[in-house]
């Protein structure tokens, strides 16, 4: 799917700590469910982040689980969180079970980069890169807006704006909407 | 200027004379891996954005090691394996190594070498992040996802940006007895952090790492990831070429890292100084030396995985475990059916490494990743409560051997095994002083 470069991505914060692994956004026993069959993948929503311990996820307070009991979405849209984002196993599942929870964005001053990759590539989510940990100014339930013209991250329930990393190198892939899409319009692999 | 040996493999691949680091550049791959969890996934993309009728680029090229979720009822895991034959089938695919069969291997970073597949100066891609792991035999090897994983297997291409290196230099002439190759990378992890290394390349060199053998060269690249490298790479040298040509015929070509090269860092370290470590939970960056940690109650201990589950690694456990009770429950995994002979026909003071394990009371699996990453709730070893267990596997996350509640200390081999032994976390030098001195 093609995320607009102009358009600007609104929605409820959730937010987590450091060293967020692949385990604990996606526990390797849920990884058997196919991302081909409608309703199995809706499986990957349910579990998303559901390794994460209780008492840190959703912070400050924790005991906030990123969807509910049954539901396969959340209702939060953009992940903040410290450093190191996605570090662990090369499993794409993990963005992909973000993006099937709803997620559109993350904000955090630093990936590791095969998660970084794939989401780019896979065009599940947008990775970006704050300038420095807003983890702990942030609060879960918090009104965002990625301001992608401006390079902007607007906190409306706090009325604070700060900078964020320009996406750099990997910008027109984003925008073509992942790997396939970007070579597409370069004509490296035929249109389909 | 002059080049790292990571540099000059990409550069050879794209097509250039000179990269430097940052830049972009598209890659031709010589070895594309995948596996059961990661290859129906991307076997999905490629038929959604190649069409149903597509063929791979290469099928000489093309590697499908099931290894993750194998001895297992959950019926979503053995359908991915079907998912697997089907294609492999479809696709007329040389290299498949199909469970049940005689050409199952089990943990593919294990497996990749024993067959040939990794040979130097060549570009692996697999859909694992220990795929770094290759880096042992001069080639730059990294872990990707399943949207590129399916590109390649369309294209044979694939875009990656320039690492920068940081290079880790070890003095002495040989191992001390007492010391494993997981020693010296927990100590590194532990120096520079989980994210210490993250979008570059590691290279390990140096009169200590010439003195290595291939198997201890693949713990150091094996987790080049758990400090976020992108790969792991060792320069090619005779111990290198020896392996390589007893495994496989296919040409290449040895690519070493100019005098000029620049790196991001050099780090220095002493064999003969580094103390056997452990990282606690909850992350392969929480160092301590087995000394400090030493006393720590046990529930469980585990020596397996493509870090930790290697033949030299189960001599080692065995040279303590011969002739001890256990304190503890101890589990045996090891990575590959090649290494599964190796402990029938192994011997040691005349004992196969089998009976040494038996006798002792170990419990043993078959060949697979097993509970090294958790897995269905039937996977063997699976942590499945609040065990506290020291482990030769390369992760310790929350939950990572499978229950969220349990506890999880990286160690060697030896330390492991000294621990299991005792029931406590040992500083093997206590074993090992008796035994070989
Ligand atoms: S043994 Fe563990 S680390 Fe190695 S490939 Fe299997 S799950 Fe991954």
């Amino acid at each position: 799917m093609s995320k607009e470069e102009k358009e600007p991505i609104k929605g409820k914060a959730f937010v987590l700590g450091k060293n967020i692994d692949t385990d604990q956004i996606i526990p390797a026993a849920h990884l058997v469910y196919s991302l081909d069959d409608p309703e199995e993948r809706k499986l990957y929503g349910k579990y998303a982040l559901s390794g994460v311990p209780i008492e840190e996820s959703g912070l400050p307070e924790g005991g906030i689980p990123l969807t509910q009991d049954e539901e396969t979405k959340s209702e939060f849209k953009i992940i903040v969180s410290s450093d190191n984002f996605g570090c662990g196993s090369s499993r794409e599942h993990a963005p992909a079970s973000l993006e099937i929870a709803g997620i559109e964005a993350i904000i955090s001053p630093s990936y590791a980069r095969i998660f970084y990759r794939n989401s780019v590539d896979g065009g599940f989510l947008i990775p970006f890169e704050s300038l420095k940990d807003l983890s702990t100014e942030i609060k879960t339930g918090d009104e965002l807006e990625i301001d992608q013209e401006n390079h902007e991250l607007i906190n409306h329930t706090q009325d604070k704006t700060y900078k964020i990393k320009p996406l750099g190198s990997v910008a027109d892939i984003v925008h073509a909407g992942g790997i396939f899409a970007y070579a597409r319009q370069n004509g490296m692999i035929e249109k389909a | 200027m002059g080049m790292t040996l990571t540099e000059k493999i990409l550069a050879n691949h794209s097509g250039r004379d000179h990269v430097s680091p940052g830049e972009s550049v598209w890659v031709d791959v010589d070895v594309l891996m995948t596996h059961d969890v990661c290859g129906p996934p991307a076997i999905g993309i490629f038929n959604k954005e190649f069409g149903e009728n597509a063929r791979v680029w290469d099928k000489e090229k093309l590697v499908i090691i099931p290894d993750h979720y194998i001895f297992t009822s959950d019926k979503y895991a053995n359908r991915n394996v079907d998912v697997l034959r089907a294609f492999a089938a479809d696709q007329d695919l040389p290299y498949f190594y199909d469970v049940g069969s005689d050409r199952y291997k089990g943990v593919c970073h294990v497996a990749l070498p024993e067959e040939g597949f990794t040979r130097p100066g060549e570009v692996l891609f697999g859909t694992d992040s220990h795929t770094c792991t290759a880096g042992a035999f001069g080639q730059f090897a990294t872990g990707i996802g399943n949207t590129d994983a399916a590109f390649i297997m369309g294209t044979g291409k694939l875009w990656v940006k320039v690492p920068e290196t940081m290079r880790f230099v070890f003095e002495g002439t040989s191992m001390p007895p007492y010391l494993m190759a997981k020693d010296l990378i927990l100590k590194i992890i532990g120096d520079i952090g989980t994210d210490g290394a993250t979008y570059r390349a590691m290279e390990f060199a140096g009169p200590g790492i010439k003195a290595l053998t291939m198997e201890d060269r693949m713990t150091l690249t094996n987790m080049a990831i758990e400090a976020g490298g992108k790969n792991g790479v060792v320069e090619p040298d005779e111990i290198t070429e020896e392996y390589v040509k007893s495994r496989t015929d296919h040409p290449y070509e040895c690519v070493y890292s100019d005098p000029d090269a620049e790196y991001f860092s050099e780090h220095f370290y002493n064999l003969e100084e580094i103390v056997p470590m452990v990282a606690k939970p909850h992350s392969p960056d929480n160092k301590a030396t087995a000394e400090e940690v030493e006393g720590t109650p046990l529930d469980r201990a585990y020596i397996g995985s493509c870090t930790g589950g290697k033949l030299s690694d189960f001599k080692a456990a065995a040279e303590i475990i011969r002739g001890n009770e256990l304190k503890i429950d101890t589990y045996i995994v090891p990575a590959t059916t090649e290494i599964a002979r190796g402990l029938e026909t192994e011997t040691l003071f005349g004992t196969p490494l089998i009976q040494i394990f038996k006798e002792a009371g170990c419990k043993i699996g078959n060949a697979s990743c097993a509970a090294c990453l958790g897995g269905p709730s039937d996977t063997f070893g699976r942590l499945q409560d609040t065990e506290v267990c020291i482990s030769s596997t390369n992760r310790n996350y929350p939950g990572r051997m499978g229950s969220k509640q349990s506890s999880v200390y990286l160690a060697s081999p030896y330390t492991v095994a000294a621990s299991a032994v005792t029931g406590v976390i040992t500083d093997p030098r206590v074993f090992i002083q008796e035994t070989v001195i």
